[in-house]
């Protein structure tokens, strides 16, 4: 039998006519982690769609060969009898459940009907140390972070007794230590024998943790190759088709004066009114700056920027000074009068109106400066500035009128940056602007944010990627459970340092990290 | 660049002339002349009739003005189940006004679209600034209003009413003012379709051919010259079905043209981002509602009319109807998609339905079990057209 556990030969799937796949070949070894690389909208998740069965025989041409018989599904539930499993890019918990029952659901341990809770529970609890997290089995879903409902996706397809997992960017919402831990039990389903796919655009992550990886470009095989056989930068080269020299196309900006501040502000849990989510937060804005916000997921910076920008439901105080005077900002609409735009985290959920067309997308915060008599959009003018956009930003459409849930993730999240350039904005907030999102399509909107510091305007980035902070920002805040615990000038700065602060370690001296200099040479903050 | 531009543009070209033929108004316009064909001929003849046409729109009127209101509160992604009640309700006071307190018409007709406002703003704020589910505040309000009716008429049918009242729901228009109506039509289409032909070509905007657009205008004309020849054949343009149709041209209008409409889509297609954009959307909750609530009481006054009598039965399940003319008419009840137009074509499946059934003599129970069918089947094969892409 060949060393293959999986073959995927000349995958041809076409959409409307188009083809999405045109002749893709992907072998995987078994108990390897095979990396799947490639720009958004180059096939990744289309192949795995087919894969896991959710495109099923017959809708695609080509062959599947899993552990040397050829796979013939109808639907999901036929892949993972065979042993296959995936874990969506988008979680699909059901919030009011408890982990142990999200993780039997459809799969309940019983009989006669009954569901044995207690056997349901010692399973679970197996599982759960499998992925090292130690939490109740009880807890609802729906009260865990993002990472931790990740790594219950994990523990639930573990406990189908998947032979081969497919992980579609797992890490994409996960904070760096809880990237650690994924790390750790994709080595530990090696050794057990676990076949994984794993596809991430973050890079360091498929050269450390994979044996093989596979890049896919305009829906073909550009090539396998050995991981040790690579460096990132002809990776890169692989995916994109050229060269990029720099992902940060760092450009010098003139930096003004402070014009914005914020002072002790306080913001709490908008279910939970004892719970401070912010804790007296107080920074300050240049114009033309680029404020990179880092710290770990849960430590209040996305609280922080959405109380800013009006649209965080948790009650808040303190006080926003802007170009002089105190201002008050009640909601969105408040904010975008004054120049403050956001573009929010959950692209899919606070970002995009899925049904709508690219072009209404992009003008829906806008539509007041198209007003002719009688409330009417002046449809011309609109969509001169939507066709400006398009050509500027580059966004790739068939058309400005088709639904933007048909776009790549990185054509969606630009149109809502035209979105809010539209406001013509003095503040720009970006919350992780490029989660999800294609290495071509990063390397447009760092470009993009330069151009906009250039004139004049002042940038607010959060971000959990720590390279991508210390390659935009001129300043980094750092805030650690809600806490702004350090603000540093962007000058020799290195991960380290900020993940130190993101830890909250200020005050320990026994840790590897030396951060005594750090601590004396921002003592004030 | 140049040469991806021109590529995307012959592309939106095709979409724009495809979706023309496949849209859902299309199929459900195509479904309509079958079910008129069928009882054209289970009739021998009679459907087709203009009497019974004339009496056909006005009998659609009532439905379609419903539904014209709650395609907007569908889109929001909402439901309104009060608007029967809401219709009988202020049908009775305007009866009321007029028989028992002798009011004249005018007076009567403005104080009862004044309640409509404040009855449908009632529902509206509960809905956007208590947080009550769109369901259960009109599910209580259609208790609610219903039981005032029963209390204030104390049970029984206010008649008849004065003869300028009656005039609303009872007559038609002059039959030279049907033939303006055309000139007009003709007209104000060819200044819209031509002038944002004009506009399009100076910002240099992709335009279609000028065939077609002189072919919808037209399209525009004869259909509405073979429509009002046909009302005048009889009696002239019913004045019920002429309220409607000058509703609908303006809602139509609001919901495709203007920033307010634009605004109640974006709700309804995503509530969470439309918020985020700036969009205010307690306040367009409440505007829509009381919208609806306004419909319902220009409803209220044309079923009066029509019956001679405020009764207590007016406009039981009218709501239901309403609803099902919506999502005929391709609306969804996830929210952010449906339209006007596609209400009104709903409407007038229903009421056609109703019409040729009773012209057969076919029992009441038929009417309910056919309908619910078409209800079924029609929201089926959206679906499942949905699914083949």
């Amino acid at each position: 039998m060949s060393e293959y556990i999986l073959e995927m030969q000349d995958i041809v799937k076409e959409f409307f006519g188009v083809k999405a796949l045109d002749g893709v070949t992907l072998k995987v070894k078994k108990a390897e982690v095979h990396a799947l690389c490639g720009e958004n909208g180059a096939g990744k998740s289309t192949l795995m769609k087919i894969l896991s069965g959710e495109h099923p025989s017959g809708s695609f041409s080509g062959k599947i060969i899993f552990e040397g018989k050829e796979l013939n599904q109808t639907g999901i539930k036929d892949s993972e009898k065979a042993g296959i499993a995936i874990i969506h890019q988008e979680l699909a918990l059901i919030k009011q459940l408890s982990i142990a029952e999200n993780i039997f659901l459809g799969n309940e341990i019983g009989k006669h009907g009954l569901v044995s809770f207690s056997e349901q529970l010692n399973r679970t609890n197996e599982l759960l140390s499998r992925v090292k997290l130690n939490i109740n089995p009880l807890t609802r879903a729906g009260d865990l972070g993002i990472g931790h409902q990740q790594l219950v996706e994990i523990a639930k397809a573990l406990s189908k007794d998947a032979k081969l997992l497919i992980l579609d960017e797992p890490s994409a919402s996960l904070s760096e230590g809880e990237v650690e831990v994924l790390m750790g039990i994709l080595e530990d389903l090696r050794k057990d024998g676990v076949t994984c796919i794993y596809i991430s655009h973050k890079l360091n992550e498929v050269t450390r943790i994979c044996d093989n990886v596979t890049v896919i470009r305009d829906g073909s095989t550009i090539g396998q190759v050995p991981i040790k056989e690579i460096d990132q930068d002809r990776l890169v080269q692989m995916m994109v088709g050229r060269e990029m020299k720099n992902l940060f196309p760092r450009e010098e900006h003139k930096i003004g004066e402070e014009f914005f501040e914020v002072k002790n502000l306080n913001v709490r849990d908008p279910f939970n009114s004892n719970l401070l989510r912010v804790k007296n937060a107080s920074f300050t804005l240049r114009r033309g700056e680029i404020l990179g916000i880092s710290g770990l997921v849960g430590s209040g910076r996305t609280e922080m920027v959405a109380s800013i920008y009006g649209s965080f439901q948790g009650e808040r105080n303190g006080e926003i000074y802007f170009e002089g005077e105190k201002v008050n900002i009640k909601n969105p609409d408040d904010a975008l009068s004054k120049g403050i735009a956001m573009v929010p985290e959950d692209r899919k959920k606070d970002g995009i109106i899925a049904g709508m067309s690219v072009a209404k997308n992009m003008t829906i915060s806008n539509l007041l400066k198209y007003k002719k008599a009688l409330d009417v959009i002046d449809s011309d003018r609109e969509m001169m500035d939507v066709l400006k956009y398009i050509d500027e930003i580059k966004i790739k459409t068939a058309s400005t009128e088709l639904a933007i849930k048909n776009l790549s993730g990185g054509n969606q999240q630009k149109v809502i940056l035209a979105k809010n350039l539209l406001a013509e904005p003095k503040i720009l907030i970006l919350d992780e602007p490029t989660r999800g999102i294609d290495v071509g399509a990063k390397f447009e909107i760092y470009k993009l944010i330069f151009k906009l510091a250039k004139q004049g305007i002042s940038i607010i980035m959060v971000s959990s990627e720590l390279p991508e902070v210390l390659g935009i920002s001129d300043r980094v805040l750092v805030m650690n459970e809600g806490e702004i615990k350090a603000s540093l000038d962007n000058n020799g700065l290195t991960q380290e340092m900020i993940m130190a602060y993101s830890v909250g370690k200020k005050n320990e001296e026994n840790d590897a990290i030396d951060n005594e200099e750090i601590i004396t040479s921002v003592g004030g903050v | 660049m140049q040469l991806s531009k021109s590529v995307s543009s012959e592309k939106e070209r095709k979409l724009g002339l495809s979706s023309i033929f496949k849209s859902k108004i299309a199929t459900i316009l195509i479904a309509t002349v079958a079910i008129w064909v069928l009882f054209t001929v289970l009739t021998g003849g009679n459907f087709l009739t203009t009497r019974n046409l004339s009496n056909l729109f006005r009998q659609m009127s009532i439905t379609g003005i419903l539904a014209i209101g709650m395609v907007f509160v569908i889109i929001l992604g909402e439901i309104d189940l009060s608007v029967g009640s809401t219709l009988g309700l202020l049908g009775g006071i305007a009866a009321i006004l007029n028989v028992w307190f002798g009011f004249s018409a005018i007076p009567t007709m403005v104080i009862t679209l004044i309640l409509g406002i404040i009855i449908g703003a009632w529902n509206g704020y509960w809905i956007a600034f208590r947080n009550v589910p769109s369901f259960i505040v009109t599910l209580a309000s259609m208790l609610v209003f219903r039981g005032i009716l029963i209390g204030i008429t104390g049970g029984n049918t206010v008649a008849p009413l004065t003869a300028d009242f009656k005039t609303v729901g009872q007559a038609y228009l002059p039959t030279v003012f049907g033939y303006v109506l055309v000139v007009l039509a003709v007209v104000g289409s060819a200044y819209l379709i031509l002038g944002n032909r004009k506009n399009k070509i100076k910002y240099n905007i992709e335009v279609k051919s000028m065939a077609f657009d002189v072919s919808i205008i037209a399209a525009i004309g004869i259909l509405s010259l073979g429509l009002v020849v046909i009302l005048n054949d009889y009696q002239g343009f019913p004045i019920p079905a002429f309220i409607m149709l000058v509703i609908a041209l303006i809602l139509s209008f609001v919901g495709t043209k203007t920033i307010f409409g634009r605004r109640v889509y974006g709700i309804g297609g995503n509530r969470d981002a439309a918020r985020l954009s700036g969009i205010n959307v307690k306040k367009h909750i409440l505007v829509v509602y009381s919208m609806v609530g306004l419909l319902a009481a220009v409803a209220g006054i044309l079923l009066t009319a029509r019956l001679n009598a405020g009764s207590v039965a007016a406009g039981q399940n009218a709501e239901l109807d309403a609803i099902a003319s919506c999502v005929i008419g391709g609306a969804s009840l996830a929210g952010g998609t449906g339209s006007v137009v596609g209400a009104l074509v709903g409407a007038l499946v229903m009421a056609s339905v109703d019409n040729g059934m009773s012209m057969m003599n076919t029992p009441t129970f038929w009417q309910y079990i056919v309908k619910g069918l078409i209800l079924l089947i029609a929201v089926w094969i959206d679906i499942s057209s949905k699914n083949k892409k």
